[in-house]
């Protein structure tokens, strides 16, 4: 109990959540008539509470039950953008219009277990735990995909996730047995330290442990070629599932990629800056030229996640730390901007039934022109145009990259962004250029109102003051490099 | 002499760039009743821009004419851990492109007062932000600020030309934004090797260090791959003939005005004091174009059918001079582009509105419908003479200065040079007298034509600027040419000075 009490600071908000949807569960348990609008309102208020929690803790590396759980400012971060990240895109489904059929409560109990995965994933310091963490927050996710039972392309979802999720699971298993097997220990400060002491001549054994433990990470984060369910999972999960999946889990997986690449395996860089190469230019070149004929706005929007992991890998690549800061100024960006479109995407509702073929857009400038013009907005900034968000978490990225000197990557991704541009056009020249208007259901939720100002006014006035986000980026990025 | 004084602790520079995007900002927020609104949007928009055009007037009063470095700079930091600055200023060679935008985009907004009926408000605040992003491109003296403004112009043209344009308004939109993106990532790219050899992002620092010279190929390459689309030069042309046929009037006046002076400002802003020893080695390149530019394009405009498309073309040949000053690297040919560029801007930007004024009361662009409109419309035809004139390059109007300063720089180059950007001259006065035969001379046979009424006063309001310029720049040229030579003698100075050094090392 003492003990407990004096580990509470780092992994207070970790516990709390557990705490509380565990008693979420009860409270459904007990009152199976429970109305959605408590549970919206609970999850959305525990979501919202943990954040609060986890912004406050504090920020000094703090180590808890011997190794397994470490909190730093590193892990503080990512995890506020997870949870913020859910809380947003949890808060966007909560509306009237779409409450009765796409939330159930599982939904909200669901999402809160798995920021609980992601959290513990996140501040693992052992390969136990982030296995925990990861299989808590792959199981949850899997289910969350098939949740609209119904209906059989969100059943074919979660069967693919399923099946595909567990395989590279089983690959990272694999790994982590190799590397346990050739390191002695699960620990990731052991491991850190064992291959400094012989770097020159890592044993083969432990290469081919960390390249399947790699191969099941790039799996989780959607690089090419581990990207096969991305699209299919998108398209066929209900949208307030698809936007949580283009959020939370992304963030959690590339946070712990980083975490591994840069602090666990750091000395077989010269390995893995090739292969991450390969993975980042792969994705961005396969993710933009499959995105260019898709006309279901869902998968679009999966191809496209797939180019921007490509985009956040090149700042990997460079593996200096400001490469690192571009990384997590990629991700804070990316989040907003996804957070938006998604909100303009759930709001495309016509008598109730989702539009979701990016000819649906067409003429919307003219029936909802604020919601156009913040998709608007919101589609220039992924594209990368300047002054949007979009534009400097590119910047970020790629300027790291060029002082590494990785010209060759830089002008493959600013290629690669032109073709993107495209597809982005095309569904501002649906909602601008094109006069098939039909009304959407109106009126449009609070809930989406509300976080489609927030999401819009950040994209559109990032340029105005980028210093915090680049300070806060920075001091997560440093710690990385400080063991 | 109160104003002299604190003239130089107003930040008049920035007012000048924010002042379009704040009044596009009120315009968002005007009251939201179908019956005023559109009204109120144009008026309101006419104001904020006219005085705008009134503040950067002030620029060329107080504008000290024996300085050659830049002048109202301001500098405020912007993204710290770049050290990257909010930085601008202008000098002898900007200031006019400051006045060029100015005085184009109420002249754009008079000209859109009566065709532009359908989402009048967006369109005023869309125009609004373009004058803002372009400005403060031309005023810009960090390479990150110059090409988020650079690049962020795409948006607002990509708008008019889509939502206001023609019947093939999208293909040539994208066309235009993914022709221009392409080259500007690689600008983009090169920017960022720049910074990571220098360490800094202020143009005028960065001219002070010297690039290695194998990585200014490249970079300049990068550069080229922007500015020459943007210019455009042969034969990365072929947006802008799509591009101008489809835009709206307003949208061709600032795309031929405005927009294809960014890529010669480009090079004469960065690639020529940034990377001299790239440039004077990719000159015979920049001349083989630009001698295609001139010739080649110009017969190509013999044969449009389309009144656009056949200013377009010869839109092209006219930046072929520009760009063929600007590599003689002598200061007649520097001055003889950046003169030709404001020439050129009014010029081309004059004769979109001619273009425009029939096509509003006729709706067609096609040369052959029309004919013996001197019959009906007889100011019109005088003022469209002056303008034709104006292009062709008849002493007494600017054109002649911009073309015969070029002319006489490109001979001290290279004879033949010169020779070949002669005939463009010869065949721009065929191609221009023949349109303008076609179009306003002969007898009016032609039924649709016998009602069509002469310019009104709306449109002579923005045509009589426009004439005045032309004939003020043609007879008094020395008023501008005196902010520009200060500024493009240094740049020609030290620019000649690396010159002598490539010779040296090369032979």
């Amino acid at each position: 109990m003492i003990d407990l009490y004096k580990n509470l600071p780092a992994f207070l908000p970790e516990f709390m959540l557990a705490i509380l949807s565990l008693s979420f569960l009860l409270i459904l348990a007990f009152h199976n008539k429970a109305q959605n609008k408590f549970s919206s309102i609970f999850v959305s208020a525990t979501l919202l509470f943990i954040l609060f929690v986890e912004i406050n803790i504090n920020h000094d590396v703090q180590s808890h039950f011997s190794g397994l759980f470490v909190s730093d400012y590193y892990t503080i971060f990512m995890k506020s953008l997870v949870i913020g990240g859910s809380l947003l895109t949890f808060f966007i489904a909560t509306g009237k219009a779409t409450i009765e059929d796409e939330i159930s409560n599982e939904y909200g109990l669901l999402m809160l277990l798995s920021v609980l995965g992601m959290m513990v994933m996140i501040s693992a310091g052992s390969m136990l735990s982030l296995y925990l963490g990861l299989e808590l927050q792959s199981l949850c996710l899997y289910i969350l995909a098939a949740i609209k039972r119904d209906y059989f392309k969100s059943t074919e979802a979660g069967i693919k996730y399923f099946i595909l999720g567990s395989f590279a699971s089983g690959m990272l298993l694999y790994g982590m047995s190799l590397i346990y097997g050739f390191a002695g220990t699960v620990e990731f400060n052991e491991i850190a330290a064992l291959h400094t002491s012989h770097s020159l001549n890592p044993s083969f054994g432990l290469i081919l442990g960390f390249v399947f433990f790699l191969v099941g990470l790039a799996f989780k984060i959607g690089a090419v070629p581990f990207h096969m369910w991305i699209p299919d999972v998108y398209e066929g999960s209900p949208t307030p599932v698809t936007a949580f999946f283009s959020v939370a889990p992304k963030i959690a997986a590339v946070s712990v990629f980083l975490k591994i690449l840069l602090v666990v395996f750091v000395d077989l860089q010269n390995y893995w800056q090739q292969i991450i190469m390969f993975l980042s230019i792969a994705s961005m070149i396969f993710g933009t030229f499959a995105a260019l004929n898709q006309t279901n706005i869902k998968r679009l929007i999966a191809y496209s996640a797939i180019a921007h992991i490509g985009f956040i890998l090149v700042g990997l690549v460079a593996g200096t730390e400001d490469g690192i800061k571009g990384v997590l100024l990629y991700m804070t960006i990316y989040l907003f901007m996804i957070v938006g479109i998604f909100s303009v995407i759930l709001a495309m509702r016509r008598e109730k039934i989702e539009l979701i073929e990016i000819e649906n857009f067409s003429g919307l400038s003219k029936t909802k022109p604020f919601l156009a013009a913040f998709m608007t907005v919101f589609m220039f900034s992924m594209a990368g145009i300047p002054p949007l968000a979009g534009f400097f978490a590119k910047l970020y990225v790629f300027l790291p990259a060029i002082e590494s000197g990785f010209y060759f990557l830089v002008i493959i991704a600013a290629l690669t962004t032109v073709v993107g541009a495209y597809y982005y056009l095309k569904i501002v020249k649906m909602m601008y250029f094109e006069d098939l208007a039909e009304e959407i259901d109106s009126p449009i939720s609070n809930q989406i109102k509300s976080v489609l100002l927030l999401t819009g006014l950040f994209t559109l006035l990032f340029f105005l003051n980028p210093n915090p986000f680049l300070l806060s980026t920075a001091k997560a990025a440093s710690i990385l490099f400080s063991g | 002499m109160f104003l002299q004084d604190h003239i130089s602790e107003f930040p008049i520079l920035s007012a000048i760039i924010f002042l379009p995007l704040i009044g596009s900002f009120f315009i968002l927020f005007l009251k939201n009743d179908p019956a005023t609104q559109n009204q109120d949007s144009k008026i309101f928009a006419l104001w904020i821009s006219s005085i705008t055009f009134l503040l950067s007037l002030l620029l060329i009063i107080f504008f000290d004419r024996g300085e050659s470095s830049f002048q109202f700079v301001e500098t405020r930091a912007w993204i710290q851990d770049l050290s990257i600055n909010y930085k601008v200023g202008v000098d002898g060679i900007s200031v006019w492109f400051v006045l060029l935008t100015t005085f184009l985009v109420p002249i754009c907004i008079l000209a859109s007062w009566e065709t532009i009926q359908d989402r009048v408000k967006e369109y005023m605040i869309v125009f609004l932000i373009l004058e803002t992003l372009l400005v403060g491109m031309f005023s810009a003296l960090d390479l990150v600020t110059f090409y988020v403004l650079f690049e962020g112009v795409l948006i607002p043209m990509f708008i008019i030309i889509g939502v206001w344009g023609g019947s093939e308004r999208v293909y040539a939109s994208f066309k235009f934004f993914l022709f221009t993106l392409t080259g500007s990532v690689l600008l983009l790219v090169a920017i960022l090797v720049i910074y990571s050899q220098t360490g800094t992002t202020d143009i005028v620092e960065i001219t002070q260090t010297p690039i290695s010279e194998n990585l200014q190929y490249w970079i300049w390459l990068a550069f080229f791959a922007s500015f020459a689309v943007k210019i455009p030069m042969w034969p990365l042309h072929t947006w802008l003939p799509d591009a101008h046929v489809e835009a709206p009037t307003a949208g061709s006046v600032m795309l031929a005005g405005v927009l294809l002076k960014m890529g010669a400002y480009g090079f004469l802003r960065l690639s020529i004091p940034i990377l001299p020893h790239a440039s004077i080695f990719f000159t015979p390149l920049i001349f083989t174009l630009s001698i295609i530019a001139i010739v080649y394009v110009s017969i190509l405009a013999f044969a449009q059918k389309d009144m656009k498309k056949l200013i377009a073309y010869s839109s092209i040949a006219h930046m072929g001079f520009v760009t063929l000053g600007i590599f003689t690297g002598n200061i007649q040919g520097v001055e003889g582009a950046i003169f030709q560029m404001l020439s050129h801007g009014i010029i081309s930007a004059a004769l979109f509105l001619c273009v425009g004024t029939i096509y509003d009361r006729a709706h067609s662009r096609d040369i052959a419908y029309y004919g013996g409109l001197v019959k009906k419309m007889p100011n019109y035809a005088l003022i469209f003479m002056i303008f034709i004139l104006g292009a062709i390059g008849i002493p007494g109007t600017s054109g002649f200065v911009g073309e015969f300063l070029t002319l006489l720089g490109a001979f001290q180059v290279n004879k033949i040079l010169a020779l070949f950007a002669g005939t463009g001259v010869v065949l721009s006065a065929g191609y221009m007298l023949w349109l303008y035969r076609r179009v306003i001379l002969g007898s009016l046979v032609k039924k649709h034509l016998k009602e069509i009424l002469d310019v009104n006063k709306r449109e002579l309001t923005y045509f009589i600027p426009l004439v005045f310029l032309v004939i003020w720049m043609g007879i008094y040229p020395d008023f501008f040419l005196d902010l520009i030579h200060v500024s493009a003698e240094s740049l020609v100075s030290n620019y000649s000075g690396e010159k002598l050094t490539y010779s040296i090392v090369t032979h």
